[in-house]
């Protein structure tokens, strides 16, 4: 199998749950209702433990240990989607952001489950288990807000419409793409793009939102490649401030 | 974390004369017999005022205490600092929602104690009036802070309110994982860099004012305290706390090389009490009463929180709004 095209893939997986964990932990002590703070404090601690995972996997492909990848890297280096870097906004962006997402993750998850890849199905059967609890969330705060108030309504429409080109942005392919579906790792981004677009469909269906027009959509590409948006150094930053004080410390 | 002493002007002592002479004997004759005393269980309304304001100050303790150590969560230095401190401050906001739910039980609802909080009416531990300037400021607050609140909370969780007590037991027991925390991160700055070292040592100079005061002034016996002592409001006196303090942590904290900025403080060892220089109480009643570093960010914090997430609680009370149950 070609190395190249694993190590790919699990920087795609880890920085996405890493960015995205660092973004739900921003809501701690700030939620719409305590619950939520507990929510997506919890789902910040699963994203980002998966995130070590898939670093440690990578340290076993010989690559640097994961506070030294996940800590000292700059934004072109990263190979997140430009979704997660996004900043949470108020707290109608961040659940629909945390809807279009998690639908997608356990998708990826659910299929990398079965690669031919041994450690990343291992990995993956093991954490599938966590994301599903992630999408349950999400689902049932959309219906429950999405067929609220009008002001709900609005609110959330905005941001799926102002999310959905960023969402597109996830299912970028790599140039390893056919490789990776030809050697059974897992079926590709198109293959997980249109069960997604099934399954995020089956729940806006029981509320009164409306999903923005897929096929005049310009996607948001570029995030896999290192391509960021502005957005995504300063949390960098943020993250590294103590670790840089020095790197070489035991904290 | 987070419940303070009793640091905050009790309730007026109201006439119990108003109260049944005979309700009231029964209630004082089940507290004397070690009984806890349920929400739909006569109690005097001095009792039910007193526990509806140390449940809700210590449940915005919690909230507000969140707000100093949060600010570190996005900037914890590696994965296993990030993942401890997530969980840690998590914990303290699932004690609030625990504390909220007991001092509901007493009939005032959360959203009420929540405007209360934002308007300045109720208090919070003065502790987090105070910065958390650097990441080591965040440790001690792991640490030491989380201790004194353990001292404090273990006396009250044998208090005579039944949902308050049960949720202090839980509290106590997630509290204990929170000061092996701190206390960890404490050894690794201590024996770590030259930079770590001097970085802990700010840290500890800055904080133990409040520390030293977070146990509140020393009590004036009063009929009011008798009484709240006999009711098992009011468990042991802040003095008292302030010496278990400071007899189960000064030890561990010279054991790490560090100096505790008290030329004063030792312990006398023909009484056995620990003496210090007396805090500053004028600055902590300045501070208590609005003027402290932090006062005013922290209530707007809390204020735009309440502010941009009120959408959500209006959409979750409309009617239209579906309840949708979540399968496993």
């Amino acid at each position: 199998m070609n190395e190249l095209a694993i190590k790919d893939l699990l920087y795609k997986l880890a920085d996405d749950q890493l960015i995205l964990g660092h973004r739900n932990s921003e809501w701690t002590g700030f939620g719409p209702i305590l619950e939520e703070d507990i929510a997506f404090s919890s789902m910040a601690q699963d994203k980002i433990g998966h995130s070590l995972a898939f670093y440690t996997l990578l340290q076993d492909l010989g690559e640097t240990d994961p506070d030294t990848v996940a800590f000292t890297r700059n934004a072109n280096q990263f190979h997140n989607s430009q979704l997660v870097e996004l900043p949470n906004g108020e707290y109608d962006f961040s659940l629909i952001r945390h809807f279009l997402y998690d639908n997608a993750e356990i998708i990826r998850f659910e299929m990398l489950s079965q690669s031919s890849y041994e450690p990343i199905a291992k990995v993956t059967t093991k954490l599938k288990g966590e994301v599903k609890y992630h999408v349950l969330h999400a689902n049932t705060w959309i219906k429950n807000l999405g067929s609220s108030t009008e002001e709900a309504i609005l609110r959330l429409q905005s941001s799926l419409t102002e999310a959905i080109p960023y969402a597109l942005g996830m299912f970028e392919t790599s140039k390893f793409e056919q490789e990776l579906i030809e050697s059974g790792v897992y079926a590709g981004e198109e293959a997980v793009k249109a069960e997604w677009l099934e399954r995020i469909q089956a729940v806006i269906e029981k509320t009164d939102l409306k999903l923005p027009d897929l096929n005049t959509t310009e996607p948001k590409f570029g995030g896999r490649n290192g391509e960021h948006t502005e957005h995504l150094q300063p949390l960098l930053d943020e993250m590294a401030e103590v670790f840089k004080i020095d790197p070489t410390a035991e904290w | 974390m987070y419940g303070g002493g009793n640091v905050f002007e009790a309730t007026k002592f109201d006439n119990l004369q108003t109260e049944d002479p005979a309700k009231l004997a029964e209630f004082e004759a089940r507290i004397a017999r070690g009984e806890k005393i349920e929400p739909k269980d006569w109690m005097p309304e001095l009792y039910r005022k007193q526990l509806i304001r140390m449940i809700e100050q210590h449940a915005h303790s919690e909230i507000i205490g969140a707000l100093p150590e949060g600010t570190w969560i996005t900037r914890a230095p590696g994965f296993r600092r990030k993942m401890a401190q997530m969980a840690k401050v998590q914990d303290e906001v699932g004690h609030a929602q625990l504390l909220y739910s007991a001092a509901e039980t007493l009939g005032k609802t959360r959203e009420q104690m929540l405007t209360d909080l934002i308007n300045g009416k109720s208090k919070y531990s003065n502790v987090f009036n105070y910065p958390a300037f650097t990441w080591a400021d965040s440790n001690i607050i792991s640490w030491l802070i989380d201790a004194g609140a353990i001292v404090n909370q273990m006396a009250n969780a044998k208090g005579s309110y039944g949902p308050y007590s049960r949720a202090l037991e839980r509290i106590c027991a997630e509290e204990a994982f929170h000061l092996k925390y701190g206390h960890d991160a404490v050894v690794h700055m201590a024996t770590g860099s030259s930079k770590q070292r001097e970085m802990i040592q700010a840290a500890l100079n800055r904080w133990w004012p409040p520390i030293m005061t977070f146990f509140g002034p020393s009590d004036k016996m009063s009929t009011h305290t008798e009484t709240l002592m006999r009711w098992k409001v009011k468990m042991a006196s802040n003095d008292e706390c302030r010496q278990q303090f400071l007899d189960m942590y000064v030890p561990k904290i010279w054991e790490l090389g560090l100096t505790v900025p008290d030329p004063k403080l030792k312990k006398n060892m023909e009484t056995g009490q620990w003496e210090y220089t007396e805090p500053d109480w004028d600055e902590f009643k300045r501070v208590i009463n609005g003027d402290g570093p932090c006062n005013a960010e922290r209530l707007a914090v809390r204020r735009t929180a309440e502010e941009r997430g009120a959408w959500v609680r209006r959409a979750l009370l409309n009617p239209k709004a579906k309840y949708v149950k979540p399968l496993a």
